[in-house]
């Protein structure tokens, strides 16, 4: 499902360069629910973002659904996204012109479909949301924006669903409320899962953890196997 | 490119631009609505200029008031009075000449254009006089119509009497309107229309005096023109006799007024780029507000070309209601523009809507604030979805392929309206050329200036100050736009109010110093030492006195000038037809520099060939040169001569030059008149002299310096309203973009009067803070503009009309101080509010 082949990227700063990601190499089979965790800076957003095809990456490759990242332009990436891919974002990035469930039909009409609404509403009626469906972004609280970005991820069935810190900008039972429900729909979808955080717990209800570290990978491991040993140094410094 | 075409008609596209203007519309409408002037003045304007074409057309025969009219400056000969009679019973005679009227109720004297008229003229069109009945008095003896103005000036009513010459008049009408004549011209020189059988009684016309003899007809329907013109072209050379028809007049109109539409045509063309500049600034700010949403789309799936299109569409539509708008505004100006033109047409124009105005004016404001909104547009191609991740994440600035493609189609469409507009090539690439130049010094000036205040601005003043400054360098500023739309309008008014000041002031000068400032013309032999005598008596100085010869020039090089003209196709005929005013004199005047050739003061008639001097110009105009022969009909005699010198000549003095100069010793014995030249220390003693000429030599006419100078203040005054209004839609223009941006930053202001609320400043200063932000802006557009009008000014001072350049005055200061007051008055009529928004509230709003 997704290859990611000695990654590496650099950024040009001035007159340095900073190299955020070293010659990382993982996969994630389909179906499977993975998380990325590492301190601020260590490069989960910036893996994200290559693994999405929202960036590219200085060298290795990305092979995403079996289709090589590095050789497509920006509107086949584009093309891919809107076919295959969902996103969750942690500032939400509801478009706020739109209500609710113009927001969650936007997928479905780049696509082309026709009569989007039933089931968009349907959707929002799914995720707790049927009454507000007509409001905008900015009349909803932050739990509720965080349920129509899902909806909205999941609108068009993905194959692949990219999430970075969906709970990083709200409380504790929130957080709650929208973690179950994304691992419910991704459950029901078969969804594959790759998702950016920084909360331990909630990347324990993935089913491996890939740790970063100053731009390395240095831990891939099954949830099951993590339980048998003992926390990484790293983790402590979350 | 083609998917850029396909996704414009993406269903998707259409209802997303739709519904992402939500909460924007009013704020884009606005954005949009600074193209609204400059598509209002170019309806109104092109409006005007077809009705004016139509009323050309359609009273064409008004604007000669016949069919034909026959002039000469000598009474006509035999043969044309045979042909005045053969051309019909229908017709007109008019003798016209300048003369002193004299109002004896008031004590006032003025020169005037005298008109004897006999017979019906004019034969088509009006001749508008108040009592409305009074025009048929032109034929009772004894009686006179006097321009409208003439008689406002000196305060004369229907029923006083007037003398010309000799003879008295009783005023019984006041003239309004004359069918073709523009009424701004009439100041220089104000009619008094008196009936012909009346003019031998006024002894006015004698030798020297300069007279224009016409014949107006009204010819039968069925009178073949063509076969008419074609006869008068051989007439006119033989017999010295100028005619005009219809068809010329039209003509000649047409020319005149294509001019003063092309002026027109171009005020408005520059308020419309002026707003499209300020589209392009808008749109920019919106844009980098829509940054994230794009970002979103991508991650979403959206393809870059449907993004882009998204806001094509959106600025497509704006652009088209910004133009409807304007073209609704053209609509009602195009019923104002005629009252403000109205004393520069020769025809009386009624307006109506004329669509293909109004749809011409939307397309090209659509089509040009597209094309000028697509430079900061096509910046949505390039947004990155990464942005949705990292708000930080910024995309290259530099312009790319795209945006420079862009840059080179909106000059090459500017420069080809500019080419329609002004009707050539060369005066429409000189114009897309000035307005970019003009872009460019107002964008450097605007820069610096801004810089200026950023680095000067001494860290020891006040808070308020110091925050006012800064707020121009607020991140999505519009500073430099709002300098650059503001400071064009500073700039063409200011320039407008220096140059006329600059010529006035040249006027002014003319006769400063110990230079005359009066002029009796028309002094005949027999009066030369009476007027003498009389200036000495009000102890004034005789500075010149001059005789003037008349005389024709018959032959250049032995050749005669009629065989010349049939020969030769020459541009400029009226030097070798003219009627030459020539002196005779042993030395040169102080306003002439020789410069080829030597000077010779005397000649004896026995030896021979004259040596002349000639004037530099009239030398090119003949195609002459040093060396080569002339041969001057000097009434009825053929004087031969040899131009042995020529001069450079002052033209711009109150005195009287010469283009040909004899030597003493030739002329004495021929007619002539004088001219006699005097100082007057003041106005008083001007009137004084003026009445006491009027009464003792009534022939003698007058011109002082306080007339000229009054004339020309009238003239540049008339013309100078029209361009000062046309000014005026730069300066809306400008007005509008200052309201669009204050309101664009609106949220930024209110988020900087939240934070600064909530570290301690009171209401009042962040009001004096928005204020001083507003009084920095427009007082960097009014200097911007103001500096950039005084260098323009002193340019076309030192180069186009080669006169002394005028300290700036009163009037720049003045309208520095207006767009000054005004940008803070805009400013703060839109910023209302902002300090009173509660923090919360702020903090929860959407941007």
């Amino acid at each position: 499902m997704l290859n990611v082949e000695h990654l590496t990227k650099t950024y040009a700063t001035g007159s340095h360069e900073l190299t955020v990601l070293k010659d990382v190499t993982f996969s994630v089979a389909q179906g499977e629910a993975c998380s990325l965790v590492g301190p601020s800076g260590s490069g989960k957003t910036t893996l994200l973002g290559l693994c999405a095809g929202l960036d590219r990456p200085t060298s290795g490759s990305v092979a995403l659904l079996e289709v090589e990242l590095t050789t497509l332009s920006e509107d086949e990436l584009s093309d891919l996204r809107g076919a295959s891919i969902g996103f969750v974002f942690q500032s939400f990035q509801l478009i706020p012109t739109l209500t609710a469930v113009e927001n969650v039909m936007v997928p479905l009409e780049l696509r082309g479909e026709r009569q989007v609404e039933p089931q968009s509403r349907d959707l929002l009626d799914r995720v707790g949301l049927g009454d507000r469906a007509d409001h905008y972004p900015a009349q909803l609280s932050g739990g509720e924006q965080q349920r129509v970005a899902i909806a909205r991820a999941f609108i068009n069935r993905p194959r692949v669903l990219f999430a970075d810190e969906p709970t990083g900008n709200l409380d504790a039972d929130t957080s709650q409320t929208i973690v179950d429900l994304l691992f419910d729909l991704n459950r029901e979808a078969g969804t594959t899962l790759l998702m950016a955080t920084h909360d331990i717990d909630l990347a324990g209800k993935t089913d491996r953890i890939i740790r970063l570290h100053g731009g390395e990978l240095v831990s891939n491991d099954s949830v099951n196997d993590e339980r048998d040993i003992e926390p990484p140094r790293v983790a402590g410094e979350i | 490119m083609t998917e850029s075409v396909r996704s414009a008609f993406d269903p998707w596209v259409w209802k997303m631009a739709w519904r992402d203007t939500r909460t924007y519309r009013r704020r884009l409408l606005l954005f949009f609505s600074c193209i609204a002037m400059g598509v209002g003045a170019l309806v109104a304007i092109r409006s005007v200029g077809q009705s004016l074409e139509q009323a050309v057309q359609a009273q064409a025969k008004t604007l000669l008031g016949a069919d034909l009219e026959l002039s000469s400056q000598r009474p006509f000969n035999a043969e044309t009075e045979a042909l005045i009679d053969s051309l019909g019973p229908r017709h007109s005679r008019e003798v016209r000449f300048a003369s002193m009227v004299y109002f004896p109720r008031v004590d006032g004297t003025r020169l005037i254009q005298a008109r004897a008229i006999r017979g019906d003229f004019p034969f088509y069109g009006t001749f508008r006089t108040t009592p409305e009945d009074a025009r048929r008095s032109r034929f009772v003896l004894g009686t006179a119509l006097v321009d409208a103005t003439l008689m406002i000036q000196y305060d004369v009513d229907v029923g006083d009497q007037l003398r010309l010459g000799s003879a008295t008049f009783e005023i019984v009408g006041r003239v309004d309107a004359v069918s073709g004549e523009s009424a701004a011209f009439m100041d220089a020189a104000p009619r008094v229309f008196i009936p012909l059988e009346d003019l031998e009684t006024t002894g006015l016309i004698q030798h020297g005096s300069i007279v224009t003899y016409r014949a107006a007809f009204a010819l039968p329907a069925d009178t073949d023109m063509e076969a008419l013109t074609s006869f008068l072209r051989d007439f006119r050379e033989k017999h010295s006799v100028r005619y005009e028809t219809v068809a010329r007049r039209v003509r000649r109109m047409g020319r005149t007024l294509d001019n003063l539409y092309r002026y027109l045509s171009l005020s408005g063309f520059a308020a419309l780029l002026l707003g499209c500049v300020g589209v392009a600034s808008a749109i920019h700010v919106y844009i980098r507000q829509k940054l994230p949403t794009v970002a979103v789309l991508r991650c979403l799936g959206a393809r870059s070309a449907q993004a882009l299109a998204v806001y094509v569409v959106q600025t497509l539509g704006l652009g088209l209601l910004g133009s409807a708008m304007g073209a609704l505004v053209g609509a009602g100006l195009q019923g104002v523009l005629p009252y403000v033109l109205s004393d520069l047409l020769p025809v009386d124009v009624e307006t109506s809507v004329d669509v293909v105005a109004m749809v011409q004016g939307v397309g090209i404001g659509t089509g040009l604030s597209l094309l000028f909104a697509m430079f900061p547009l096509v910046a949505v191609r390039r947004v990155s979805p990464l942005l949705s991740l990292r708000a930080s994440f910024e995309a290259p600035r530099r312009p790319d392929f795209a945006q420079i493609s862009i840059a080179g189609v909106t000059l090459a469409l500017v420069s080809g309206l500019s080419i329609l507009q002004m009707g050539g090539l060369r005066n429409g690439l000189g114009m897309t050329v000035g307005m970019v130049v003009a872009f460019i010094v107002l964008a450097i000036a605007a820069f610096a200036l801004t810089r200026a205040v950023r680095r000067l601005l001494p860290r020891s003043w006040p808070y308020v100050w110091r925050q006012g400054a800064a707020n121009l360098y607020r991140p999505r500023n519009q500073t430099h736009v709002l300098v650059l739309s503001l400071g064009l309008g500073t700039f063409l008014i200011s320039t407008l109010y220096l140059m006329q000041d600059t010529l006035l002031n040249q006027v002014a000068r003319a006769g400063g110093g110990d230079r005359p400032n009066v002029v009796l013309f028309d002094v005949q032999p027999d009066q030369g030492e009476a007027v003498v005598e009389m200036l000495s008596e009000e102890m004034l100085p005789v500075l010149h006195r001059v005789p003037v010869v008349t005389m024709r020039l018959a032959a250049i090089e032995g050749e005669p000038v009629r065989r010349i003209m049939e020969k030769e196709r020459r541009p400029s005929t009226w030097v070798l037809t003219r009627e030459y005013r020539s002196t005779y004199r042993s030395r040169l005047f102080d306003s002439e520099t020789l410069t080829e050739g030597s000077w010779v003061g005397y000649h004896d008639p026995d030896q021979g060939v004259v040596p002349i001097s000639v004037g530099e110009s009239l030398l090119r105009n003949l195609r002459v040169e040093v060396g080569d022969s002339l041969t001057f009909d000097v009434q009825g005699v053929a004087i031969e001569c040899v131009i042995t010198s020529t001069r450079q000549i002052d033209w711009q003095r109150i005195q009287p030059n010469f283009w040909v100069v004899f030597p003493a010793g030739v002329l004495e014995m021929a007619p002539q008149f004088e001219v006699v030249t005097s100082r007057v220390p003041s106005t008083e003693v001007s009137a004084l002299v003026q009445r006491r000429v009027v009464k003792q030599f009534p022939n003698i006419s007058i011109i002082d310096l306080g007339l000229v100078l009054k004339t020309a203040d009238e003239v540049l005054s008339r013309v100078g309203f029209v361009i000062r209004f046309m000014a005026l839609f730069s300066v809306a223009t400008g007005l509008i973009v200052l309201t669009a941006a204050v309101i664009s930053s609106r949220y930024q202001r209110i988020q900087e009067s939240v934070l600064l609320r909530t570290i301690g400043a009171s209401r009042k200063q962040i009001h004096r803070i928005l204020l001083l932000e507003y009084l920095f802006l427009g007082s960097l557009a009014g200097l911007a503009g103001s500096a950039l009008a005084i260098v323009g000014a002193w340019g076309l001072s030192t180069t186009v009309f080669d006169v002394g350049f005028v300290k700036p005055g009163a009037e720049v200061l003045a309208v520095f101080a207006i767009v000054a007051l005004l940008t803070v008055g805009v400013g703060a009529a839109n910023s209302r509010g902002i300090a009173s928004r509660p923090p919360l509230e702020v903090l929860r709003a959407e941007v």
